[in-house]
């Protein structure tokens, strides 16, 4: 890691090719960095979404992306595994490394790409089957089909995601007879089985109770031992529980990135603080 | 709370883990820096009635163990609040260990203070000073801040009440000690400025039966939801049991 770890990058220094302005403490420095975005610009059409993102996702951390609607924050966690792709009119530049592996490399193949880096909805959106075929889904894709180790992956997926005591009894019947919280687990379930290296999550209690949301949240917590997870959201008290990292992104550019604890008590930008105590106009 | 103290499932019961083990955490820190202050204490007053130099010193150079809690521990509760919003028993018990730790840390510094004095005694003559009253008097406003302890460790309302009231003990010996140092002063006026040191110190130990009280408040506020401050020990006591009589 070098100095400029902890940084925020507003538009003009970012253009001059600099890391940005340091800010904050410096514990970044101590970590593996599993994703690294570099001079990042994306445009819908004519509108730019994102203005050159400069930061960086240390492994086995939760770092959160918070901002207002349409600051780019579910953009940014689509880029990280090439989702925007998948969107007309939707131009890219700058790089995204994975491991040091620039994503957007012609060598790069997409699906492993999308396999190494799951994503999680808002909304749960399990396939209708029965709750075994959803987590069991992306192995078979892979072409597993002994069955024993469909039962190992399933149980091991399920328990990971916190899941595995409340349906354990009924893994045959549909996964639309689950709650909302249990789909949502089960969808994390279904993610991890394939063993990706990074998790990314667009509002994935948003949808939810309190109490399947610190669920989730704790899911989080025990997920984080093994995998990179990314999460937008919305609701900045969650991102403050869940996050080791903070990033505040505003008008399509990351106006703060810090840890969490610092972030929150004492950010480093005015927008951020408006942002935070809720004085955002 | 529905209970009347911490019990076991008290830091076990969240959904998030992390924010049982934080909360016990802190619980458990500020009894550790209790432990620290209340031997500072009596070192203190040990060293003040037996006149020993170098347990004196001992605690004048050692105040700093506590500062440096103190400010740990108020980042810690700060981290708490910020993460995980806590709400009724839970930001009580954040609310009560950040103004608990305020308390301890003042109750650090009147030790050292005491420990200064000791100092200035065995450098001086040790019989002017009513030393005898002084020890059983830091004595006794030491064991009611072990007690204050014992209720912040279990959360006990009710005994809390109890050591709070023993506030009233200490301020009579504190006049008793004030009375032996003004009739010494009357008698030989050329030993005030000696004499004014002692009874800077005595104020120490009537200011950390004080603090000791406030902590027991503290604990009622954490139980009962009840800020006492400022009452009576009858109301202090009805609020502690529940009895609205």
């Amino acid at each position: 890691m070098n100095d400029q770890a902890i940084q925020t990058a507003p538009s003009r220094q970012s253009a001059s090719g600099s890391a940005g302005r340091v800010t904050g403490g410096q514990r970044l420095r101590g970590e593996d960095i599993c994703i690294e975005v570099e001079n990042l610009n994306l445009w819908y059409g004519d509108d730019q979404a994102l203005k050159n993102i400069n930061m960086q996702l240390p492994r086995e951390r939760v770092t959160a992306f918070i901002g207002p609607s349409g600051c780019g924050k579910s953009t940014l966690l689509r880029c990280m595994n090439r989702m925007n792709d998948l969107i007309d009119n939707c131009r890219l530049e700058g790089q995204i490394r994975i491991d040091g592996q620039e994503i957007h490399d012609k060598a790069m193949d997409v699906p492993e790409l999308r396999r190494r880096v799951g994503m999680v909805f808002q909304k749960p959106n399990p396939f209708p089957k029965s709750i075994y075929e959803n987590v069991a889904y992306g192995l078979r894709l892979q072409g597993v089909k002994k069955r024993r180790i469909l039962d190992e992956v399933v149980e091991k997926s399920l328990r990971q995601a916190a899941l595995w005591d409340e349906v354990k009894d009924r893994l045959n019947e549909n996964a639309f007879g689950l709650s909302g919280g249990q789909q949502q687990r089960l969808v994390i379930a279904r993610a991890v089985a394939i063993e990706p290296e990074v998790l990314l999550l667009d509002e994935p209690a948003s949808a939810l109770d309190p109490l399947a949301t610190l669920k989730i949240e704790e899911l989080m917590f025990d997920l984080k031992k093994h995998y990179t997870i990314a999460i937008v959201t919305h609701n900045m008290q969650q991102a403050a529980r869940v996050s080791d990292y903070t990033a505040y992104l505003y008008l399509g550019e990351v106006m703060e990135f810090n840890d969490t604890d610092t972030l929150f008590t004492n950010p480093s930008r005015k927008e951020t603080e408006d942002y935070i105590t809720g004085r955002h106009g | 709370m529905t209970d009347d103290s911490i019990d076991e499932g008290f830091f076990k019961q969240h959904i998030s883990h992390q924010f049982n083990e934080e909360l016990e955490d802190i619980h458990t820190r500020v009894l550790a820096m209790g432990g620290i202050v209340e031997q500072q204490l009596t070192d203190a007053v040990s060293a003040m009635v037996d006149g020993n130099r170098e347990l004196a010193q001992t605690v004048v150079t050692s105040d700093y163990k506590v500062n440096s809690i103190e400010v740990e521990l108020d980042e810690a509760c700060t981290h708490v609040l910020v993460r995980r919003q806590p709400t009724a028993s839970d930001l009580r018990l954040v609310m009560a260990v950040v103004k608990t730790i305020t308390d301890l840390e003042r109750i650090g510094d009147e030790a050292e203070r005491i420990g200064r004095m000791a100092l200035h005694l065995l450098d001086d003559d040790r019989a002017v000073a009513p030393v005898a009253e002084m020890g059983a008097f830091g004595t006794h406003v030491r064991d009611m801040l072990r007690g204050a302890l014992d209720a912040v460790a279990r959360m006990d309302a009710e005994h809390a009440v109890r050591v709070a009231q023993q506030d009233i003990q200490a301020d009579s010996q504190y006049q008793v000690v004030l009375q032996r140092l003004m009739d010494q002063m009357m008698k030989s006026p050329e030993s005030i400025p000696r004499l004014m040191d002692i009874v800077w110190a005595a104020r120490s130990m009537e200011r950390i039966g004080d603090r000791a009280r406030n902590i027991c408040e503290y604990v009622v506020y954490f139980v009962r939801g009840k800020d006492v401050r400022h009452t009576s020990f009858d109301q202090m006591a009805r609020e502690a049991t529940g009895d609205r009589g």
